[in-house]
């Protein structure tokens, strides 16, 4: 009975997919209760800061400024039919405030930076060195993921933070220097139609929820990676493919709440 | 505990995504703009208030002098009631007359106030009594039909 067979399949995997989330679940709060050591001792921290954030900078800087500089070309190329090149300062700055900065970094982050984590965490289990640390008494959450993933949520905003600033500097250098729209009008106009509150710190909020997303879904990933070879790579795949998704989707979300009738 | 090469990195990559933060506040926000000095309270009624916006700017004499707080619609009135905080440095006379206005053809509306002559000074809570709506495009396309229509039937 092939049918019977499918519609048991099915069930199965629904069955499988409400399990994992509720150890994912699980995994998120012991991330939360036991991350007093990533404080208490935060050369831990820090350390991982190191390696998600200060690896991530070239990537994140380089990627900046070159969508900075599209914006700034594109942006003139449309702006010109209306003849309001002066507006290519309000155009950039809150293409990338709002929505480029936080979503790309992130996006780049989570490639970058947390397909890295899942590998490491992956890597360790397949080892057996997360084992071999809880018969040392030693608790792998306190000592391995959290302060991954609380370098994680510190990174991201700066990062984002780093990437629009870039990308307002790649638009000046397209715009200003090398089209030559007036200089005045793009910084006043940016001024003008940028709001500190508005939209710098709903930014900025946008890419610490992002960060935790990336975060808490490369690290879970890596700790349920079946500990084979094949196991690893294909946790790393999705940490990428679903960490994505989170982004743009909850990029989608926290818009409509944020930006909804203004 | 030794500090370690790390920790210059870590150190400052926080610097610098500190830095861009400040930055963006300074150059690329309006922070660096915000009105930090006392401001007193006026409420106007319009009729029709177009497409002004709360934090629209309020210009007299072309220059910024504060920023509309607040519309909404007073029921008793059936009129939009726009609340604007004015800066202290500024005082205007009772008989202010404010306008809402367009920069440019199609930019932003803000509110334009011209001052009357009178001796009193208008205070926190005050309400300016003389205003003059907002220009809708599509009523003045509409008069200007009109008045085409009603110019060619005399000339008959």
């Amino acid at each position: 009975m092939p049918v019977l067979k499918n519609i048991k399949a099915i069930g199965h995997r629904s069955v499988d997919a409400v399990w994992r989330l509720g150890y994912a679940t699980r995994f998120f709060l012991m991330t939360l209760v036991y991350s007093g050591a990533s404080f208490r001792r935060f050369s831990l921290t820090v350390r991982e800061m190191f390696f998600t954030g200060v690896m991530s900078l070239i990537i994140i800087l380089v990627a900046g400024t070159f969508v900075g500089m599209v914006l700034g070309l594109q942006g003139y190329e449309t702006l010109k039919r209306y003849g309001s090149e002066s507006a290519l300062g309000s155009l950039v700055a809150l293409s990338l405030v709002r929505e480029l900065g936080p979503v790309l970094a992130a996006l780049l982050f989570a490639s970058r930076a947390g397909s890295a984590m899942t590998a490491e965490i992956g890597l360790m289990k397949a080892t057996e060195q997360i084992d071999a640390m809880e018969i040392m008494a030693v608790n792998p959450i306190a000592r391995v993921v959290a302060p991954r993933f609380w370098a994680g949520v510190i990174s991201m905003p700066l990062l984002a933070a780093l990437f629009s600033a870039l990308g307002v500097f790649g638009g000046y250098v397209v715009g200003v220097v090398l089209i030559g729209v007036d200089e005045g009008s793009f910084w006043s106009q940016m001024q003008a139609a940028v709001d500190f509150q508005h939209d710098i710190m709903n930014g900025v909020l946008k890419s610490v929820v992002f960060g935790v997303a990336v975060t808490a879904i490369s690290l879970f990933e890596g700790y349920d990676a079946p500990p084979t070879a094949e196991g690893v790579s294909g946790a790393t795949t999705r940490t990428v493919v679903e960490s994505s998704l989170a982004i743009l989707i909850l990029d989608f979300i926290l818009t409509a709440f944020m930006f909804r009738g203004s | 505990m030794e500090r370690t090469t790390l920790d210059l990195w870590v150190g400052a990559f926080v610097v610098a995504g500190i830095a861009a933060l400040v930055i963006l506040a300074m150059k690329v926000g309006n922070l660096s703009t915000y009105n930090v000095s006392d401001t007193y309270q006026l409420d106007a009624y319009f009729t029709n208030v177009g497409g002004l916006k709360p934090k629209a700017s309020i210009k007299s004499a072309g220059v910024l002098v504060g920023r509309v707080t607040g519309i909404s619609l007073d029921t008793n009135r059936y009129e939009a009631k726009v609340t604007m905080s004015i800066d202290q440095r500024y005082q205007f006379p009772k008989d202010t007359f404010a306008s809402i206005l367009t920069s440019g053809l199609l930019g932003e509306q803000y509110i334009g106030l011209s001052p009357g002559g009178d001796d009193k000074m208008l205070k926190n809570g005050d309400e300016l009594k003389h205003t003059q709506s907002a220009m809708v495009l599509e009523n003045m396309i509409g008069r200007f039909l009109y008045d085409k229509a009603a110019a060619g039937s005399n000339s008959k």
